[in-house]
């Protein structure tokens, strides 16, 4: 019986690691307790010492891409069943390609989730200026994923922002990005962010760029799930633009055509060269 | 008149946007700050970073340099003859809202477009100054789109390529008529030769000279263009005819179709209907049909005789129920080209099926998980353990999938 401690940050590696020296030992999937982040406690902390690599087993690069993301996900079973998914890689390599396998459709639903959860993270994230002077500015954002995807979506936002300091700050882990370095640290509470007066801007933008003649609330909110909408600035103008866009198309469509303003006579001569 | 502050001008000058349906940032080249000199990346795909009630991504401001316009396009809430309120931006202010809203990962860049003031020479300089300092001065990388002015000189567009990465130039209605109609300064010869310009000097940029060098970058994106449905009488198959010779003679990376709606101070000649949302969506199905799934114009538009889709149901559907002779086709067997044309598969449950049934035979339920959508799928399909038996040929059978008639209520 192996009892695996897999640690908050740097997940990915080391359950790559154990599950490389586990499948290479033959340790079959039932004796094999995953532990992320002592969540288990003392109970079952067996100190069995992970066997040395010894044979080197080979996997398809499709699973090893699918462990890379499913690794992430919340799903305490998400351990386990890659593991067993890579017991069975053995002796059927072809199962990669099997997408009516149950097994295989499980693993690349919960791979789906953490896709969805990282993009999600890439377009919701919403910065604060913290106005601290210096030569580089810096930002800071409050952000909660549903899965544990801040250390596979900070790279995006170092080659994205990579002239300023920036932190992510979410319950689950927080990073951080100063002078160019990224570094993940424990999750945190809510920090007490300063006021930005660009949000303000930014709600102006959102709520003059929408179209109160083609209301479609549910194309909205099936992208834009509500769960995202307390950490979004403009999400506080969504009950009202939708509360008047009727009385806003009704008034458009009441109102008489005006009489053009004075300057078109002028302006249309001047199109057709006589001025 | 008092002036205007930022966010009194961003107010006016968004709603003037909004019309334009385009907000894609997808397709460029890969581009990154990592080395810690500039701003932005983009990757592929863009990001859509909020959605606004009326269900369409926000992924750029959007927004005009300014909505004065000496034009007097009917349709257009510009138009020089409307009363609406006008505004204009200065070159830096649209510079900071664009580098501001970027840092604040609100956007993934700028989409410019502009009424026309003075000249189109004019207008198209100042949006080039515009879209040059944020490339030189800001260096800026994350996406710009322009919309470029049709009339300006070749060489202000083939500049504007340099700091684009998309350019767009709108065709506006479905035929020259219209065009000439409701758009009475533009000519839909210059639209065209404008877009033939960009076509030939992308197709320049992507050969290798003698020397084996790229030519420099040019609209990576592409071009797209946009036409509004609904304002003049053009059928669906009129449309679809012109976006297929868009696609074909200009290389054009998408049409958009949008929606005529309620503008502000509407001109009487044309009367404020409900924006036709559905036929739109059904325009963007066909659309993506003849682009992805080997079909053509004719086969698309031939289920009813006045040229329109069927607003009910989706255009494939419409071709396979009048086509049923063609059908059920064995999961298990048909070509890819077959497969692509089975109602409810789309282009990722086709390649799922080609992938795996070379290791078994496909049943119902693994079609199910492959994500087929089966409720339509299954009158035109067998499988190992599925045959639709009667359902194929079965008289209601459109009625299946068609919303009921609305109901009657005495009044
Ligand atoms: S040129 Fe026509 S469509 Fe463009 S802004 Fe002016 S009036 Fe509107």
């Amino acid at each position: 019986m192996y009892t695996v401690p897999l640690p908050r940050i740097g997940t990915d590696l080391a359950w790559r690691d154990a599950a490389k020296r586990l499948i290479g030992a033959g340790v079959s999937p039932e004796d094999i307790l995953w532990d992320f982040d002592n969540e288990m406690g003392e109970l079952f902390a067996i100190d069995t010492p992970l066997p040395p690599v010894t044979r080197r087993i080979k996997a398809p690069q499709s699973f090893v891409e699918m462990a890379d993301w499913v690794v992430w996900h919340k799903d305490p079973q998400r351990f386990a069943r890659l593991y067993a998914l890579l017991w069975r890689l053995r002796h059927q390599p072809g199962l990669m390609q099997d997408r009516a396998d149950a097994d295989l459709a499980k693993l690349r639903q919960m791979e789906k989730g953490v896709h969805r959860c990282k993009h999600k993270m890439k377009a919701f994230v919403r910065f604060r200026d913290l106005r601290q002077g210096g030569a580089r500015r810096s930002f800071a954002a409050w952000f909660e994923p549903t899965h544990h995807t801040v250390e596979p979506t900070a790279p995006f936002f170092a080659r994205r922002f990579a002239d300023m300091d920036w932190m992510i700050a979410t319950p689950d882990v927080t990073a951080q990005f100063i002078d160019g370095n990224l570094t993940f640290h424990p999750g945190q509470p809510k920090p007490d962010l300063p006021e930005d007066a660009t949000e303000a801007l930014w709600g102006t933008y959102f709520c003059n760029i929408f179209n109160p003649a083609r209301l479609k609330v549910s194309a909205m909110t099936s992208e834009m799930p509500k769960k995202y909408w307390k950490n979004l600035p403009e999400a506080r103008h969504i009950h009202d633009l939708i509360a008047g866009a009727e009385a806003k198309v009704q008034e458009m469509r009441d109102a008489a055509p005006t009489l053009p303003p004075e300057r078109v006579a002028k302006i249309k001569r001047q199109l057709r060269g006589e001025d | 008149m008092s002036r205007l502050d930022l966010s009194q001008k961003l107010a006016i000058l968004s709603d003037a946007a909004r019309y334009d349906a385009s907000c894609a940032s997808s397709g460029t080249t890969r581009r990154d700050s990592r080395d810690g000199k500039g701003l932005g990346s983009t990757e592929g795909s863009g990001i859509c970073h909020a959605y606004a009630p009326d269900g369409r991504c926000i992924s750029l401001l959007k927004i005009l340099m300014t909505n004065f316009c000496i034009y007097d396009c009917a349709y257009c809430v510009n138009r020089v003859s409307s009363n609406v309120q006008r505004a204009r931006f200065s070159p830096d202010e649209v510079v900071q809202l664009t580098i501001e809203f970027y840092r604040r990962n609100y956007i993934e860049g700028l989409f410019l477009s502009s009424g026309i003031i003075q000249s189109p020479d004019k207008t198209m300089e100042d949006m080039l100054r515009i879209a040059k300092r944020l490339r030189e001065v800001e260096n800026f990388r994350g996406y710009i789109h322009l919309k470029t002015i049709p009339d300006a000189a070749p060489e202000l567009i083939e500049e504007a390529g340099l700091y684009a990465d998309r350019l767009s130039i709108n065709v506006e209605l479905p035929t020259d008529q219209s065009v000439q109609a409701y758009a009475p300064e533009k000519n839909p010869a210059t639209i065209r030769k404008a877009m033939g310009d960009v076509k030939a000097r992308k197709d320049v940029a992507g050969e290798r000279s003698y020397t084996g060098k790229r030519g420099k970058r040019f609209v990576p994106a592409g071009q797209s263009t946009q036409m509004i449905v609904g304002a003049d009488g053009s059928t669906d198959a009129t449309i679809l005819g012109q976006s297929t010779m868009l696609y074909g003679d200009y290389k054009l990376k998408r049409v958009y179709y949008s929606a005529f709606s309620p503008i502000p101070d509407a001109t009487a000649k044309l009367p404020l209907i409900k924006p036709p949302l559905a036929r739109e969506h059904r325009l963007y199905q066909a659309d993506w049909l003849l682009r992805f799934y080997g079909f053509g114009v004719d086969e698309i538009t031939a289920a009813r005789p006045d040229g329109n889709l069927d607003l009910d149901i989706d255009p494939k559907l419409a071709w396979a129920l009048q086509n049923r002779a063609l059908f059920p086709v064995n999961v298990n067997r048909a070509s890819k080209e077959m497969l692509l044309r089975v109602p409810g598969f789309g282009t990722r449950t086709v390649g799922r099926i080609l992938s795996t049934r070379r290791y078994r035979s496909l049943r119902y339920d693994d079609l199910l998980r492959m994500g087929a959508s089966l409720k339509k799928a299954q009158a035109f399909i067998t499988a190992h353990d599925w045959t639709p038996g009667g359902l194929t040929d079965s008289v209601n059978l459109r009625a299946r999938f068609a919303p009921p008639p609305e109901q009657l209520s005495l009044f």
